[in-house]
């Protein structure tokens, strides 16, 4: 494993980098929210997956950053996030956390009930897991951890199995 | 690719051209103040036209969702043209595709106001 700390610009610092799994603390800024999207959309291509499973992935992570950064720390710039990759040849797991007061998922509104369809937010666990096949929320009083898998299926599958 | 956009007259309704991603921070942030400021300046009929918007987040949806009520609430009309695949699905997916108005023609958009 390797760990990158502080790092706002994740680009580079992957590609060079031959381990499966790769984890980052990073700010509560919306720059994290940035690099982190980009960071899983260049993970994800790198897995073998194409580009409409790049798009979900990357989008999944973004939102998933969203909360840790806005909900999760509320811009405290003295909380962290940290982002967690790794490949497996099954799956991707992403795993991301914040040291927030916990995500309450009672309070998870559903954003296709009629009553919230013309809600500004609210959408963004929705999103996550609509784009990955496994999602798992574990809040606590120190912060919420999100663990989303995405399967390693079709032409990426294919990519690792050659690969080995 | 940051937001951007430019406003533009036909027939009485403010077309808006966006290009790039609408997303939180600065990509909603302009959306919402263009929308706002057209609104304030008694240009009610708004077409967003989204065909150069290859990005948008739940922020952005949000965003967008702000920008139909807001203008619903002051009397006006808020349309949307041209849709990529990505919005559309994600309109799709989020159930708004129905809610907004949404048009893949220009002239048939700009004549579709106030009827």
């Amino acid at each position: 494993m390797v760990t990158v700390v502080g790092g706002q610009s994740l680009l580079g610092t992957v590609r060079s980098m031959c381990a499966n799994r790769v984890s980052y603390t990073l700010d509560s800024t919306l720059e994290t929210v940035n690099s982190a999207e980009e960071a899983a959309g260049r993970i994800a291509a790198e897995a073998g997956f194409d580009d409409e499973e790049v798009m979900k992935i990357s989008m999944a992570v973004r939102e998933a950053a969203v909360n840790a950064v806005l909900h999760g720390n509320a811009y405290d710039p003295s909380k962290k996030v940290t982002l967690a990759f790794e490949r497996t040849a099954r799956d991707l797991i992403v795993v991301i956390r914040d040291q927030g007061k916990g995500l309450d998922t009672s309070r998870l509104p559903d954003p296709l009930a009629p009553e919230n369809l013309l809600k500004t937010s609210g959408r963004g666990i929705f999103l996550i897991r609509s784009f990955m096949d496994v999602v798992e929320i574990h809040p606590s009083k120190t912060g919420t951890e999100l663990r989303m898998i995405k399967h390693v299926h079709g032409s990426a599958a294919d990519s690792k199995e050659a690969s080995q | 690719m940051t937001m951007k956009s430019s406003t533009r007259q036909v027939d009485g309704v403010t077309i808006v051209d966006l290009s790039g991603r609408i997303t939180l921070g600065e990509g909603s942030v302009i959306l919402r103040d263009v929308v706002r400021d057209l609104l304030s300046k008694g240009q009610k009929k708004i077409l967003l036209n989204l065909g150069d918007v290859n990005y948008i987040d739940s922020s952005g949806i949000g965003e967008l969702v702000s920008a139909f009520t807001t203008a619903k609430k002051q009397g006006g009309e808020l349309k949307l043209l041209n849709l990529t695949k990505k919005v559309h699905d994600l309109l799709q997916i989020t159930k708004l595709y129905t809610v907004f108005d949404v048009k893949d023609d220009e002239a048939g958009a700009v004549k579709a106001f106030g009827q």
